[in-house]
């Protein structure tokens, strides 16, 4: 075997080694955030201030008849993710129920109806929207469309969940727009050809025939959109007021699980329950986008198979 | 015509967007552009970060940036000409069929490439995991792993459980910031790769040059510019990101500049976190932040302006040659 081959084979076998650092990187993280968050379900030590049950149940120490309380510093520290987890969701929502018909119907347009031109100029004007940092979303949220939307509806607390939500809107409006896209692009031409030569008109088309075939990814991009939010961390830390209130009401303070994490971890003492509990909160983080995110790809990957024809 | 109107809708949520865009460039511009001045871009803050400039959170940002993509762009590119150039062209149902029916060396050499086939589709669906895990989760990942695992064992390795490295640093907040990029710069390498004509590969080994020759000679330069591209939407990602940072190295206020690889950093975008939630007064530090603002989107948003532009041109001429 000359020279040549040898350093083929070494070269084969470096670059293979190498591509095994996106899996490597994947268990490091799933192990050492689990690791972390472990003995809340093991060490009896953590379990005289934190447990499982008392994470998600009604507490018993519950005060003034508020059984879900988030209070981790203080003589008796309380650890209910539950106001976290409906602040999260609330936030999350909002973004949804603003970026779904946006992003969706931005996608639709471009896809269907907008001369080529413009099409070209749209696309890479909506990616840009996602090369915004999110601490700069966040940042605009707090300055300035919070006293817009105070102004606009009478909030009583300046940051709210309504607040965080619409600038969450912003980071997730890109994800739904691109994935929809590329869901409505991939719908073969013949679909609408075929659609246009029946008489049907370009509305109907699109609405009757493009839409549906497209639909599973066009939910996709919900669920990725979803899990985005639920994972977005500087936008919400800013923009939401973080205090931890059990209450679904949008013009309440609210506090997310992500910003949580960032709000706290920074002070806690390294291993103690509190320090436990939001790698805990990260460890749940990580499970929920992951299933979310499997969701999405699941589906695309289903929809580009369909209309492609399998390869 | 009775469609107009549902389409003007459509029309209308598109211009949202883009206005929305608008608006928020415009107004950072508007209100950061007159207090940027050579000496706030040269100079440290002073008073508390009332007055003063921005430089030692530049600095720390462009040599965090520097780190993460030594770090991030080789094994980005590496992975991607894996999963492109290496990885069997074929599903696992393909050479299973072709498995049941081999025997002997065939089968070793097909049970082989079925493993290779797995291998290639496992990293790939890390790669999009990768991508999905949120930005704080790789901020508790890299204080757990980075700072607290590898950080503390070599200290107490190498230092005799000194503090040097077991502690929050720029190295540590590089690396994690690599990791999240890493599918950036993948995706974008493969993109490039896919791109490359086959016949110039078919050319190449018809001549007599080996795999790794066809790649590195004729492959990769054919996809450097998708490369580059890739590297720059890194870049401009990995400056604009703060969770990741915030417990393993960003420093609120340092009097000197990092110079060492375990040294502390300040940054751009958690500059612009400290300043917009925890400034005494906000009137009067609000220039000084909208400035703040503004020279980080300079920094990240121009960067991605380039990368999404040549991006756009790139898959034009792909299409016509297509």
């Amino acid at each position: 075997m000359g020279f040549r081959q040898v350093t083929d084979r070494l070269a084969h076998g470096m670059v293979a080694l190498v591509a095994l650092t996106a899996i490597v990187a994947i268990v490091l993280i799933f192990v050492f955030v689990f690791r972390e968050a472990m003995p809340i379900l093991t060490d009896p030590g953590v379990h005289r201030e934190v447990s499982l049950s008392r994470l998600f149940l009604p507490l018993e120490q519950a005060s003034e008849g508020r059984p879900f309380i988030w209070q981790p510093v203080g003589a008796v520290p309380k650890y209910s993710l539950v106001p976290l987890i409906i602040g999260t969701l609330k936030t999350t929502l909002i973004a949804i129920l603003l970026a779904a018909p946006l992003g969706i119907g931005a996608a639709v347009y471009t896809s269907e109806f907008a001369p080529a031109g413009l099409r070209e100029w749209i696309k890479p004007v909506i990616e840009l929207l996602a090369g915004i940092p999110s601490v700069v979303l966040g940042f605009f949220a707090l300055i300035v469309l919070a006293s817009w939307l105070q102004r606009a509806f009478g909030f009583t607390a300046r940051l709210n969940a309504t607040t965080a939500g619409v600038a969450l809107a912003l980071a997730v409006i890109p994800i739904i727009y691109s994935v929809s896209e590329d869901a409505l692009t991939a719908v073969p031409q013949s679909y609408r050809e075929a659609s246009l030569a029946l008489g049907a008109s370009a509305w109907q088309t699109a609405i009757r025939i493009v839409v549906p075939a497209a639909l599973p990814g066009v939910l996709a991009s919900l669920v990725l959109g979803f899990g985005r939010a639920v994972g977005e961390t500087m936008i919400v830390l800013m923009a939401s007021g973080n205090a931890a209130i059990t209450s679904w009401n949008f013009a309440d303070s609210t506090r997310t699980l992500s910003a949580t994490i960032a709000a706290e971890l920074g002070e806690v003492i390294f291993g103690s329950p509190h320090y436990r509990v939001l790698f805990f909160i990260g460890a749940l983080l990580f499970i929920v986008t992951f299933l979310l995110n499997a969701l999405g790809a699941y589906i695309v990957g289903r929809v580009r198979r369909r209309l492609m024809g399998s390869e | 015509m009775k469609e107009r109107v549902p389409v003007g809708l459509l029309a209308v949520a598109t211009g949202i967007i883009v206005v929305m865009l608008a608006v928020i460039l415009g107004n950072i511009v508007l209100n950061g552009v007159g207090w940027i001045s050579w000496e706030f871009l040269t100079s440290p803050p002073r008073e508390g970060m009332m007055a003063g400039g921005v430089y030692p959170a530049i600095f720390g940002t462009v040599f965090l940036v520097l780190l993460m993509t030594v770090a991030a762009v080789p094994v980005g590119v590496i992975t991607a000409i894996y999963l492109n150039e290496y990885a069997p062209p074929v599903t696992a149902a393909q050479v299973r069929s072709k498995l049941a029916r081999a025997r002997g060396i065939e089968w070793l050499a097909e049970f082989w490439r079925l493993v290779q086939v797995y291998v290639a589709n496992v990293t790939r669906t890390a790669v999009t995991t990768l991508a999905g895990v949120p930005s704080i989760v790789f901020g508790l990942f890299g204080l757990g792993f980075f700072v607290q695992f590898i950080g503390a064992g070599i200290d107490r390795t190498l230092y005799g459980g000194e503090l040097v490295f077991g502690q929050p640093a720029i190295i540590w907040a590089a690396l994690t910031l690599a990791l999240l990029t890493l599918p950036i710069i993948i995706v974008a390498t493969e993109e490039a790769l896919r791109a490359v004509p086959h016949d110039l590969r078919d050319a190449s080994l018809a001549l007599g040059a080996t795999k790794w020759q066809t790649i590195s000679r004729v492959v990769l330069p054919q996809a450097l510019p998708g490369i580059l591209t890739g590297t720059i939407l890194t870049i401009s990602r990995g400056a604009g990101e703060v969770a990741p940072i915030l417990f393993t190295g960003a420093a609120y206020f340092l009097p000197h500049l990092p110079t060492r690889l375990n040294d502390q950093f300040m940054h751009l975008g958690y500059h612009v976190f400290i300043l917009s939630t925890q400034s005494p007064n906000v009137e009067k530090t609000r220039p000084i932040l909208y400035a703040t603002v503004l020279v980080l989107l300079v920094l990240t948003f121009s960067l991605n302006l380039v990368g999404v532009m040549i991006r756009m041109r790139m898959r034009k001429r792909w299409r016509r040659g297509r």
